[in-house]
């Protein structure tokens, strides 16, 4: 073998992918050729230095979350697609058959769809945080350090109530997102349950909680404070209902307070 | 996409987000085009994730990202010289402007970035891949669409040019 032909073989040889019939040509051509040793020595040690200076790059946190924040938002493009499509039919029945409720059925039909919609994002929010790594962003069972963890990540302050005493012990926070908005996620805890609570502002002051059930999940959620909530477990309704009387009374005391 | 596929998604195509932004930085040599390239290729690749049935994620990715990157290249023409490359043209090394300068500022890292930018980039990358990312002659053939034969090939021509880029005193040393 000429050091010609051999000129790409020998960085095949040393990065190892070469297969053992054409390693071990090489290997008697470098025992007879000094030039082509010294080349693998160069390139060795080339290799080494880069290795050592050009370290792989971590992505920067905001690039991060940028993109969690654009895979979200496909989700919910896709989720409004599924849910419009039977509104307009509804809304295209009611205009052909010109009956005096059509209007009404499309616009029940809307707002049941509006609905379903935040329970379709609750829901996957949930599974979300199962099974990735992202449960908490901050991992606490201190309210106390949860609460101020939210500081200046939201344009407001979401309570952090303690339920430790109920038996439902807070595991920690994170940021997430529902409909078009950024809201506070707050985990808890039930034996071998995990229990997310997002509440975000709302101008209904009061809404009794309502609750839903969606490929095996409960849902519960209200209003109370100037927050709504909805809490979503695949803990038993009952456990998760009380739950939700619980974050209804801890909101509507908040604001009680001056 | 619904919830399911976005949780499979994340679970899979997610944690090759430092490999996706480490190529985009080395190719397109600034940090926010790096970004703003990440996020493009993330989308492009949520639209395709139907089409991608198991197999190799991170390759998967990087193929996406590095057409992104290309793309990019060619809508700012700042490399255009790279796209209409040339294997046997492009054989010369470009020089540092003054290499006894960089000698005597001794930093082999400094020199070694600066040569790595001064490499067309169809080098730089497999270069970057190979070395900093660590992927197997196949998978650079199949992130860059080329034979593995012609992977060894340009990757022992962008070593070569490296080393006679360095300033010998100095990286011998080393």
């Amino acid at each position: 073998m000429s050091c010609e032909t051999l000129s790409d073989k020998l960085t095949g040889y040393l990065d190892r992918e070469l297969d053992e019939r054409a390693a071990g040509e090489v290997e008697a051509h470098l025992r007879q050729c000094v030039s082509c040793s010294a080349r693998l020595e160069g390139e060795r040690r080339l290799r080494a230095a880069v290795q050592a200076h050009l370290p792989p790059l971590r992505a920067p946190d905001r690039l991060r979350s940028s993109v969690r924040t654009l895979l979200r938002a496909q989700v919910r493009r896709a989720q409004r697609r599924q849910t419009w499509l039977p509104t307009w039919a509804a809304t295209a029945a009611a205009l052909v058959l010109g009956l005096a409720g059509g209007w009404q059925l499309a616009t029940w039909r809307v707002s049941r769809g509006d609905r379903s919609d935040v329970v379709a994002e609750v829901v996957a929010g949930h599974v979300r945080s199962l099974q990735g790594t992202h449960l908490t962003d901050v991992a606490s069972s201190e309210h106390h350090t949860v609460k101020p963890w939210f500081a200046g990540k939201l344009d407001f302050s979401p309570p952090v109530p303690d339920f430790t005493t109920e038996g439902f012990p807070l595991i920690g926070g994170r940021l997430d997102y529902l409909g078009e908005r950024q809201v506070a996620a707050l985990v808890y805890g039930r034996r071998q349950h995990v229990i997310n609570l997002f509440v975000w502002p709302s101008r209904d002051s009061k809404a009794l909680p309502a609750a839903a059930s969606r490929r095996g999940y409960h849902v519960v959620h209200g209003a109370a404070g100037g927050m709504t909530y909805w809490a979503i477990s695949d803990l038993n309704e009952t456990e998760l209902s009380q739950f939700a009387q619980l974050v209804a009374a801890d909101l509507g005391h908040g604001t009680a307070q001056p | 996409m619904d919830p399911s596929a976005l949780a499979r998604f994340e679970e899979t195509v997610l944690p090759h987000l430092d490999a996706a932004y480490t190529l985009a930085r080395y190719l397109l040599r600034n940090d926010h085009d790096a970004e703003d390239v990440v996020q493009d290729a993330y989308l492009r690749a949520v639209r395709h994730f139907g089409g991608h049935r198991g197999g190799n994620t991170r390759a998967w990715l990087l193929t996406i990202v590095r057409h992104t990157c290309y793309s990019w290249l060619r809508r700012h023409k700042a490399d255009a010289r790279a796209i209409e490359f040339d294997e046997t043209l492009h054989s010369e090394i470009q020089v540092g402007d003054d290499p006894e300068a960089e000698m005597v500022r001794g930093a082999l890292g400094e020199a070694l970035n600066q040569a790595i930018d001064g490499l067309p980039v169809e080098f730089r990358e497999v270069v970057i891949l190979r070395d900093v990312q660590g992927l197997s002659y196949a998978e650079i053939a199949e992130v860059v669409g080329i034979p593995v034969g012609t992977v060894m090939s340009r990757l022992s021509r962008a070593r070569q040019r490296l080393q006679r880029a360095l300033p010998v005193e100095d990286y011998r040393r080393n």
